[in-house]
């Protein structure tokens, strides 16, 4: 490795590298125990479970559906059931789905990564087919006709030519769908789609807007009591001795489970849990361990790094005669789930029944059985939805400290909730992450070489073990924590998406992880996508001004990929990208794009911020996306997710920092941790879907976050004229830097 | 004894009365719409009517609710019959996790009964108090314009 640019240079004197290559990739996905594939020529998870009747059942009662998937909130009930009923061809409405429950689905990981529609729609899409497949030669038997010459109903049946028809329900009987799927089962065709495609209204909506039960924090089971768990202002602290006595002395408290440093109070009434918390909490708290590095947010990235070459194409000496260079950085950043993580646990003849919103009900529920010591076979993790989660929050880990409560009062379910700060003290964050990059442009204004560097903390902290939960490490004795690894390309963890997508002649990217964090870290939506896109997708405007380009016509002239460039094309001319309104000092416009990972959906997002000078108050007047997530579900369900994607992004980008001093963090709820609210998201955002019916599906749910940052950063830098390349772009920061 | 009146009904309760509204919503009156996101008066999850003001369940004790008019979502409608605000919100799929939607529709309600045609900024001001995570906030926005029976695409105004 000769980089020219070392650590030392980027990030201050004072760094040490350490470089050594990786051991055996061990993770697929985002953490977690992965399963392992056993029939790796199918479609998506049927690799790992290839069975019919893992995932479609049916019989006089109808037809049940199984996915290992959770809904987050994305809608992925709604789109797995279309993906369904498609192939089946039957009405949506006809298929009941069950979602991870370790006594019930099949084991498809972790609900992350934007892979759902890749995984388990293509599973269940592929199955389905399977399964019309095996019925129409059922069903021909029974008539007496040729399979093909039969057609289905629409309404889960078969029609012969003559008019006889035959129900599925009445050919399940005979029909055994233990059997492997095959990959070449014939789909419907594409013109006959009746429910892939369309904008099938969100199943989980009408119960949301009612009152009706819909979340694990609605689960209310006979004789349940209510507990908190208690716990310093943060992670890295404890509290000092506890009052118990006081504690008990209160009305109506039950318990104080204890084990090590864990405790968690359970009483008869929520309130009374949680005015025991706070008497509790009298006790003060301490550090124990070393001071956190307070100050510098980024002084953390210079620890030792265990670095690797993701990129290395092209040779010889670049034929630029031009340098560019710039440095980015993001603080770091919360999910800060608008629920506080909550769980209901109930230990009863030996089995203990969870029920949460954890990402990954498999991988928990190992790291639950040997938190209380139970065989895995006796512990039950059935996912029921919590608020919106964005990656790896408190959901697992009250999870396990609602299951040590449970196990100290058999027969007593227990519903555990954490309060706001316990949230906003203890979840997993998303790590700061810092980049750098120089490229060199030719005499056409065209990029020759491409350097980039990335110095990122682990962004995989899920647990597989019991030390992978809060309470693991605090139960006596201790389970050894999880050691943090990163995520392989070419999916990556820091290192996600960069690889820039763009040709270059020459490039090399080099990604360092950073093992020792100062703060928990782990999987926040896009992870490492969000900052290195809003890198490269800055950088890219940088190099076209000094170019002489245009921003979009530069992007262009670097694309190859067709798909990429008409994604481009199709936002600029939504958004009206040739007749824009010229930068006059207030007004300016930003453009960015990325495939993310390189191997999902392709966004491009526009948009035109007006900055305010006396403040440095950044206002998006309206934004405009496009976005190719090949075969689209539900179009209008890809465009909730894009909006989301944007307006969270936006809110990243332009408004939050974790903050911590020497002892805790002090972003403890939300007016020390603000976020966008109504006066601050944008006027306007529009989403333009690019369908590609019959083409793989690609996962969307997290594309929008690096490209609406970058974007921001970009119609910032146009309006004012002034680069800024540290995230949050706060009206502190833009302020001054203009100066005024 | 606290006699509470909650969507029209009369509910004589034995509760302690320094509890927090919405703990007794959710628990005694097992009503699931009225969120616990915050306990502090930051997110407006909790979001309930008292004689027809937004207000937040997480903060106002039981007994200083007693002898008003407590309305939460359950108040509007049903599945099967969802008031206006509700059915604006489906029409728009104005939800992803949807864990802050139902402080939303109450806090939209209590704006809406005491100004039906209200401008963009209005809407904007009144819902500052709520927050959304999942980033729905346009759809939120073109739900209640719909309501309103305004333009549910309405532009902002020039501020
Ligand atoms: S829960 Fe009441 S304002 Fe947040
Ligand atoms: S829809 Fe998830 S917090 Fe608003």
């Amino acid at each position: 490795m000769s980089e020219t640019l070392s650590r030392r240079g980027v990030l201050g004197a004072g760094a040490l590298v350490v470089a050594f290559s990786l051991g055996p990739r061990a993770l697929a996905q985002e953490g977690g125990a992965a399963p392992k594939p056993v029939a790796p020529g199918l479609p998506g998870s049927l690799k790992t479970t290839p069975m019919l009747d893992a995932w479609i059942r049916v019989d006089a009662d109808g037809i049940t559906v199984f996915t290992g998937k959770a809904e987050l909130g994305q809608g992925i009930k709604t789109a797995l059931i279309q993906v369904a009923a498609e192939d089946l061809d039957v009405a949506p409405a006809a298929i009941r789905l069950v979602t991870a429950d370790t006594g019930r689905t099949p084991n498809e990981g972790i609900t992350a990564g934007s892979h759902s529609m890749q995984d388990s729609g293509a599973a269940i899409l592929n199955a389905a087919a399977n399964v019309r497949m095996l019925l129409a030669e059922a069903a021909a038997q029974k008539l007496g006709v040729a399979p093909d010459a039969l057609a289905t109903t629409g309404d889960g049946g078969f029609k012969a030519p003559d008019g006889r028809t035959v129900r599925y329900a009445d050919l399940a009987a005979g029909l055994s769908l233990h059997v492997a799927a095959r990959a070449d089962a014939p789909h419907r065709p594409l013109g006959a789609r009746r429910t892939l495609g369309h904008d099938l209204p969100r199943v989980d909506i009408p119960a949301k807007l009612t009152g009706g039960v819909a979340y694990v924090h609605d689960l209310r089971l006979p004789g349940m009591l209510h507990a908190r768990v208690v716990r310093g202002p943060s992670v890295g602290t404890e509290l000092k001795a506890l009052d118990e006595a006081a504690a008990l002395a209160m009305p109506g408290v039950v318990k104080l489970v204890r084990n090590g440093r864990f405790a968690a109070v359970v009483a008869e009434r929520e309130w009374t849990a949680v005015q025991a918390l706070q008497r509790l909490q009298q006790a003060g708290w301490r550090r124990p361990g070393p001071p956190l590095p307070a100050g510098d947010p980024l002084a953390s990235l210079n620890g030792p790094s265990q670095d690797e070459v993701i990129q290395d194409v092209g040779a010889g000496a670049a034929a630029g005669v031009r340098t560019v260079q710039a440095r980015y950085s993001r603080p770091w950043l919360m999910h800060g789930a608008i629920g506080p993580s909550c769980a209901v646990a109930h230990f009863q003849d030996g089995q203990l029944t969870v029920w949460t919103h954890t990402q990954g009900v498999f991988p928990l529920r190992g790291a639950i059985a040997q938190l209380v010591k139970l065989a895995s076979d006796k512990v039950r993790c059935i996912h029921m939805e919590g608020a919106g989660c964005y990656g790896h929050n408190g959901a697992d880990d009250v999870a396990g400290d609602a299951a040590l409560a449970a196990m100290a009062l058999p027969g007593r379910p227990i519903r555990l909730q954490w309060m706001r700060e316990q949230e906003h003290g203890w979840e997993p964050l998303g790590c700061t992450q810092a980049a750098q990059i120089r490229a060199s442009l030719d005499a056409a204004g065209h990029i020759a070489s491409w350097r980039f560097e990335v110095w990122s903390h682990s962004h995989n902290g899920r647990p597989v073990t019991a030390g992978g939960l809060l309470a693991g490490l605090e139960v006596d004795p201790p389970f050894a924590p999880q050691i943090p690894r990163p995520i392989p390309m070419p999916e990556g963890g820091g290192d996600r998406n960069g690889v820039a997508i763009y040709a270059f002649p020459q490039a090399r990217a080099v990604s360092h992880f950073i093992e020792k964090a100062p703060l928990r870290a782990s999987a926040l939506r896009s992870l490492g996508a969000h900052l290195n896109v809003f890198a490269i997708e800055s950088f890219m405007d940088e190099c076209a001004k000094a170019a002489g380009a245009d921003p979009v016509a530069f992007r262009l002239a670097h694309l190859t990929d067709e798909r990429a460039k008409a994604v481009i094309a199709l936002c600029a001319e939504q958004f009206g990208w040739a007749s824009r309104r010229l930068s006059d000092g207030r007004r300016g416009t930003g453009f960015a794009f990325a495939r993310y990972k390189n191997l999902a959906s392709y966004c491009a997002v526009a948009l035109e911020v007006e900055v305010e000078h006396e403040t440095g108050q950044v206002s998006v007047r309206r934004v405009v996306s496009a976005i190719d997530a090949g075969d689209v579900v539900n179009p209008d369900g890809l465009k909730n997710q894009i909006e989301g994607g944007i307006v969270q992004a936006l809110s990243w980008s332009g408004l939050e920092a974790v903050t911590f001093d020497a002892d805790h963090r002090t972003s403890f709820d939300w007016s020390a941790y603000p976020v966008a609210r109504f006066r601050d998201v944008p006027g306007s955002v529009q989403v333009h879907v690019l369908n590609r019916p019959g083409t793989p599906f690609l996962g969307a749910g997290e594309a929008a976050q690096g490209p609406a940052g970058a974007a921001l950063a970009n119609a910032v830098a146009d309006a004012t004229g002034v680069r800024l390349r540290d995230l949050p772009l706060s009206p502190e920061r833009v302020k001054a830097a203009i100066g005024i | 004894m606290i006699v509470l009146n909650v969507n029209g009904r009369d509910h004589s309760l034995d509760v302690p009365p320094e509890t927090p509204l919405l703990y007794v919503l959710r628990n005694d009156l097992q009503l699931n719409g009225a969120k616990f996101g915050c306990g502090l008066g930051q997110c407006g999850a909790c979001t309930v009517q008292v004689d027809g003001q937004a207000a937040y369940s997480c903060l106002l004790p039981v007994s200083a609710a007693a002898g008003r008019h407590v309305r939460t979502v359950e108040g509007l409608g049903t599945v099967e019959k969802p008031g206006v605000l509700q059915r604006a919100f489906e029409t728009e799929q104005a939800a992803q996790c949807g864990y802050c939607i139902a402080g939303m529709i109450m806090r939209a309600q209590a704006l809406l009964d005491a100004n039906p045609r209200p401008s963009e900024a209005q809407i904007r001001a009144h819902m500052q108090p709520n927050l959304c995570r999942c980033g729905t906030h346009m759809r939120i926005l073109r739900a209640i314009r719909r309501a309103a029976g305004l333009p549910p695409d309405g532009k902002m105004e020039a501020a």
